[in-house]
């Protein structure tokens, strides 16, 4: 249940964000399904390969896709509880998508184009600092809570009663922060961009063409929707019903989404080396949390 | 010879020097910082094989006149570069060693500025020598020739260490269309006088203009004020309009929406207000030569007025917010810096030098027409980075508004002329020299006619601000990270057809 709540909030969310940068633009904008009828679009056309990229090309996309739903599979939400969940999970996960991200990187430079050997590189020192705010964040709610799972971790993230919600707080900001580095938005790349130089995961994939392109556009709205799932456990653990959960968790989906729309139209991009300060500054963050709970 | 923007000189008059006094009086010329040479240029004679009159103006803001300096070389002499000593003089002797084959000894660049380098053995203009290195830890980076943008083509090859640019390269020639050549071809005037529009498209009233007071000053016609009016207000019209445009680009470039959508809106009714007047977005047919098919009426003045009413107050609001945004300020400071020394070195014009302390106006320093008597003071920033260049079009968008305002007073009181006994076709004097410079949106334009004995045009010579100006690109950018290059463009807007014409 938990997984296809997950994948009904992915068909929608780049929707409600491209919808509300159009309204803060004073335009109508596209239907909030738009994103979806692309991708259905793409889905049915075939696929362009240059000639001197090798068999790596070909899956990495296929592979990055798979990551996706692997990571969601042990993602809960709120009572549904997830599909798999382990002690430790949350390190599966990390990897999972840490696996994608891997393939797409040696896809973009399986091309030999300058522009993708760019785009890799930024986007693996950006994953590689983001990685530590990410695990500190999650190991501090752990060490907060006493178990390693994400089911458990949500299940009992509100044992210590109000103070909770400051962490949750912060959590939700930094996670909120996580989900726009690794899903190449704003403030750190600009997903709307034509140009290749100040692109970072867009100009990895302008090789990829028909099915490859709308799994990889797939890819990336379950990976919105699943960092947002986090940040809903985060919030509806104590609730007891589960539609109440339901509710509250497309809720916190929309707010989200809302959330990045506007983010992405009031402010410029950061500069490309003040990147790096602005991921650390997250790990800070997480640690913020992790001496709270000490 | 001291000659002022607008006048005719007869080829009878000019004093030809020997190319070593040519040489040494260029030099001497441009050693003082307030000239600048406004165009380079070689005519073939064509009594005599391999002979060559080479013609140098070099503009002086000081004393407000054009030096005119001339010399007859022959293509197989071995001829002492002059860009050794002033860089900014590179682009013209490389236009003449590309089309005559004339060899400018110690040239420190002496690569092909529009073709191939090996075109007259069928070159392809992929094949350019462009400056290599020999590097493990550094890496090339080639962008085009087809823009990202689908704009004009253009190709850019970066060397970079990591995201740090440290050298770029600009070919440029891709959109050349041999349009000096045409000028001479096509007779008619309205032939010309289209595809002087034509030469850039974002700057027709600019290159429009320059080539009207060429034809008309050939023909010894004087232009009535009303007719200047008009067309100043035309030319700062256009300025407007693409400032607020350019804007908008900027934005987009940072990645500030809310700026690109709000000044994007703000270009429209500019641009729909040149419709109004004359039919076309983009000023065409409104500058014509000899007359105007459309009128500046009270009721334009008065649209004018409320157009600007309107577009005013959201103007400076958006530009106010965008240069108090943080993230917008982190982008835009220190970004794609030209020293003040650099831009003299290489002879920066227009926006670009303004932006780094150099006040490079024809408006002021050779105004023509309405511009002599208005009054107006060009804006100068000393900064000389990205930020300097954004907030120059701001401002000079307000200061063109005023200006307009002060035109538009000046040409209700002026009495329009009857100007039907004006001449209807090309009507030159023969063997002529005829110079002329406008300053449009972009920077200086300057375009210069010689007629031959029948006072037909024997040689068209056009020359862009872009010209100048794209080396200035190259050299701001150094040093700058790889993901700052197209901020710094859009900051410089430069044009490649005007460039390759």
């Amino acid at each position: 249940m938990s997984f296809i709540l997950i994948l009904l909030a992915s068909f929608f969310f780049t929707g409600i964000v491209i919808r509300v940068k159009s309204i803060a633009q004073g335009r109508k904008g596209p239907s909030l399904w738009q994103p979806m009828y692309d991708i259905w679009k793409l889905l049915h056309k075939g696929s362009v390969y240059s000639n001197v990229s090798s068999w790596i090309f070909k899956v990495a996309p296929t592979i990055y896709f798979a990551t996706v739903i692997v990571a969601m599979l042990v993602v809960p939400v709120g009572l549904f509880g997830s599909v798999i969940g382990f002690s430790g999970d949350f390190i599966f996960f990390a990897y999972a998508l840490a696996l994608g991200k891997f393939f797409t990187i040696i896809g973009a430079l399986d091309t030999a184009s300058s522009f993708e050997g760019m785009g890799s590189a930024r986007e693996a020192l950006f994953s590689m600092l983001v990685e530590p705010a990410f695990f500190i964040l999650i190991g501090s709610l752990g060490l907060l809570t006493g178990y390693t799972s994400f089911s458990d971790i949500f299940a009992a993230f509100h044992i210590t009663g109000e103070v909770s919600y400051a962490y949750a707080a912060i959590a939700a900001f930094v996670l909120l922060m996580i989900c726009m580095i690794e899903n190449s938005r704003m403030p750190v790349d600009d997903p709307k961009t034509h140009l290749e130089l100040t692109m970072i995961h867009e100009v990895m994939v302008l090789d990829n063409s028909g099915v490859d392109m709308g799994l990889i556009h797939q890819a990336t709205n379950m990976k919105f929707a699943l960092y947002t799932t986090l940040i809903a456990g985060l919030f509806i653990g104590n609730v007891e019903t589960w539609w109440m959960q339901t509710i509250l968790f497309f809720g916190i989906q929309v707010i989200s989404a809302m959330c990045v729309g506007l983010i992405e139209s009031f402010m410029a991009r950061y500069r490309m080396i003040h990147n790096a300060q602005f991921i650390l500054v997250l790990s800070s963050l997480a640690l913020l949390i992790f001496f709270g709970i000490k | 010879m001291k000659v002022t923007n607008n006048q005719v000189i007869r080829l009878a008059d000019i004093e030809f020097l020997s190319y070593d006094n040519f040489f040494s009086n260029v030099n001497e010329a441009l050693n003082h910082d307030e000239a600048h040479c406004v165009h380079y240029f070689a005519k073939p004679n064509p009594d005599r094989d391999g002979e060559f009159s080479l013609f140098c103006l070099i503009a002086n803001d000081a004393h407000h006149d054009i030096d005119l300096l001339a010399s007859v070389i022959n293509k197989r002499d071995e001829l002492q570069s002059l860009t050794a000593q002033h860089l900014c003089l590179h682009p013209f002797e490389r236009e003449m060693h590309e089309l005559y084959d004339i060899c400018f000894v110690g040239h420190p660049w002496l690569k092909p500025l529009r073709y191939s380098h090996d075109r007259k053995a069928g070159g392809d203009i992929y094949d350019y020598p462009f400056y290599e290195i020999d590097s493990e830890e550094l890496h090339r980076v080639g962008v085009g020739p087809i823009h990202a943008g689908i704009i004009e083509p253009g190709h850019f090859r970066f060397i970079c260490e990591g995201e740090k640019i440290l050298h770029l390269e600009i070919q440029l020639g891709w959109q050349h269309r041999g349009i000096e050549n045409l000028f001479v071809e096509k007779k008619k005037l309205l032939q010309r006088a289209t595809l002087s529009e034509n030469i850039a498209g974002d700057t027709v009233v600019g290159h429009a203009t320059a080539f009207a007071h060429i034809a008309e000053s050939l023909a010894g016609w004087n232009t009535p004020e009303w007719l200047e009016i008009e067309r100043a207000i035309a030319l700062e019209q256009e300025r407007i309009a693409v400032h607020t445009g350019d804007l908008s680009g900027i934005c987009t470039d940072v990645a500030y929406q809310l700026g690109n959508a709000v000044f994007g809106r703000l270009r429209t009714p500019m641009i729909n207000y040149m419709q109004k007047w004359c039919g076309s977005r983009f000023a065409k047919s409104l500058i014509r030569p000899f007359k105007t098919n459309f009128i500046f009426t009270e009721q334009l003045a008065e649209e004018w007025q409320n157009t600007i009413d309107k577009y005013k107050p959201d103007f400076v609001e958006m530009a106010e917010q965008m240069f108090d945004l943080p993230s917008v300020l982190s982008r835009i400071e220190r970004t794609g810096i030209v020293t003040k020394e650099n831009a003299l070195n290489i002879g920066l014009v227009g926006m670009p030098a303004k932006s780094s302390g150099l006040l490079r106006d024809t408006r002021k320093s050779h105004p023509w027409g309405a511009y002599k008597d208005v009054d107006f003071q060009p804006i100068v920033k000393t900064s000389g980075d990205v930020y300097a260049r954004a907030r120059m079009r701001y401002e000079e968008v307000l200061a063109s508004i005023e200006l307009i305002q002060r035109l538009i007073a000046q040409r209700k009181e002026t009495v329009m002329t009857d100007i039907s006994d004006a001449p209807r076709t090309w009507s030159a004097q023969p063997e002529s020299l005829a110079i002329s410079l406008t300053e449009g949106w972009r920077g200086e334009i300057c375009h210069v006619a010689i007629t031959d004995k029948e006072g037909e045009l024997a040689l068209y010579k056009i020359k862009d601000p872009s010209m100048h100006n794209w080396l200035g690109l190259a050299l701001a950018v150094r040093g700058n990270g790889i993901s700052d290059f197209p901020i710094c463009n859009k900051s410089f807007d430069l044009s490649y057809c005007g460039h390759d014409l």
